[in-house]
């Protein structure tokens, strides 16, 4: 039973070529760049989506922190379209893999720190010790503050990926349940009920791409201006 | 009746049902050719269903619903076994 539950995180793998890559850039296929002033109605749409979130995302930082502006939306929108394709069935979603969201967390985070510590070392430097601690408390604060510091990105990216696979492995095991519950009529649609709430609740997966994107914010920020 | 036009230059819909396995085998399979045929079907798709004035969401259920396919495909194995 535990093998069959994890399977459909396994990364899919064609003639030993991992069909993961593929899959990654499946979302850049639904991404269409408008051509002209009015487009048709995808575009459209997607058009207005663009512009609510950059306005959303942008407007609180100062211009340096606005050159951030394309990084920021595409990853906001690669995540959130791929934990929304993740929600079909039978789909892959490469959210869920560790690996990948290290690999988008660490540098990113990475970047705000040293822009940080390049152009304004005394102030990001100063955000280790809050204003009026006593003074005996300076030491371990700092320690405090240091780990907190190192442990963003890992926040960042466990974050995503335990939320994904939780929500996602929730789903497996009501289905199952739900389909073995088939015999016992009564309880079964009470499942079911469940299972189409569950999946509402889970699109707001994309809920937490917006918590990623503005924890990324938030530090970038934070390092950015004072 | 013969042909007037010659079988290569066909699309697949004129093609006459005996004729299949021939026209197929003409087809350019080169690594070009194979390309040059997925973007032939994206943009015929894209300029069909999406690029309209009032598409409606079938043109991208229809992606969607191929994804599926494509996905179930792929875990045909893992699943075999909950039979």
């Amino acid at each position: 039973m535990n093998q069959n539950l994890f399977t459909s995180f396994n990364i899919p793998v064609i003639l030993g070529i991992p069909l993961a890559v593929l899959i990654i850039m499946f979302p850049t296929m639904l991404i269409i760049p408008p051509k002209n002033l009015i487009n048709n109605r995808l575009s459209s749409i997607q058009q207005w989506l663009v512009k609510l979130t950059l306005k959303q995302m942008m407007t609180s930082h100062t211009p340096k922190g606005r050159t951030w502006s394309l990084m920021l939306l595409s990853l906001i929108t690669f995540i959130a379209l791929n934990n929304i394709l993740g929600l079909t069935p039978y789909a892959f979603t490469p959210t869920t893999q560790l690996s990948m969201n290290l690999g988008m967390a660490i540098p990113l985070w990475a970047a705000t720190v040293l822009m940080g510590l390049r152009f304004k070392t005394k102030s990001s430097l100063a955000h280790f010790l809050p204003q009026g601690t006593p003074i005996p408390l300076i030491p371990m604060l700092i320690i405090i503050e240091t780990i907190s510091l190192v442990i963003q990105p890992v926040a960042l990216a466990v974050r995503l990926t335990a939320n994904i696979t939780a929500g996602h492995l929730l789903m497996h095991l009501l289905g199952d349940t739900a389909l073995t519950l088939m015999s016992i009529y009564l309880s079964s649609s009470t499942i079911t009920i469940i299972i189409i709430i569950l999946l509402i609740t889970l699109e707001l997966g994309v809920a937490l791409i917006q918590a990623y994107v503005f924890t990324l914010l938030v530090g970038l920020y934070l390092h950015d201006n004072s | 009746m013969a042909s007037v036009v010659p079988l290569k230059d066909k699309k697949l819909l004129e093609v006459k049902l005996g004729e299949l396995p021939s026209w197929i085998l003409m087809r350019d399979f080169s690594p070009s050719g194979i390309v040059g045929a997925f973007r032939r079907g994206y943009y015929r798709h894209y300029n069909k269903d999406i690029n309209v004035k009032k598409g409606s969401i079938a043109g991208l259920t229809v992606v969607l619903a191929c994804y599926v396919v494509f996905n179930y495909t792929f875990s045909y194995k893992e699943l075999k076994h909950e039979r």
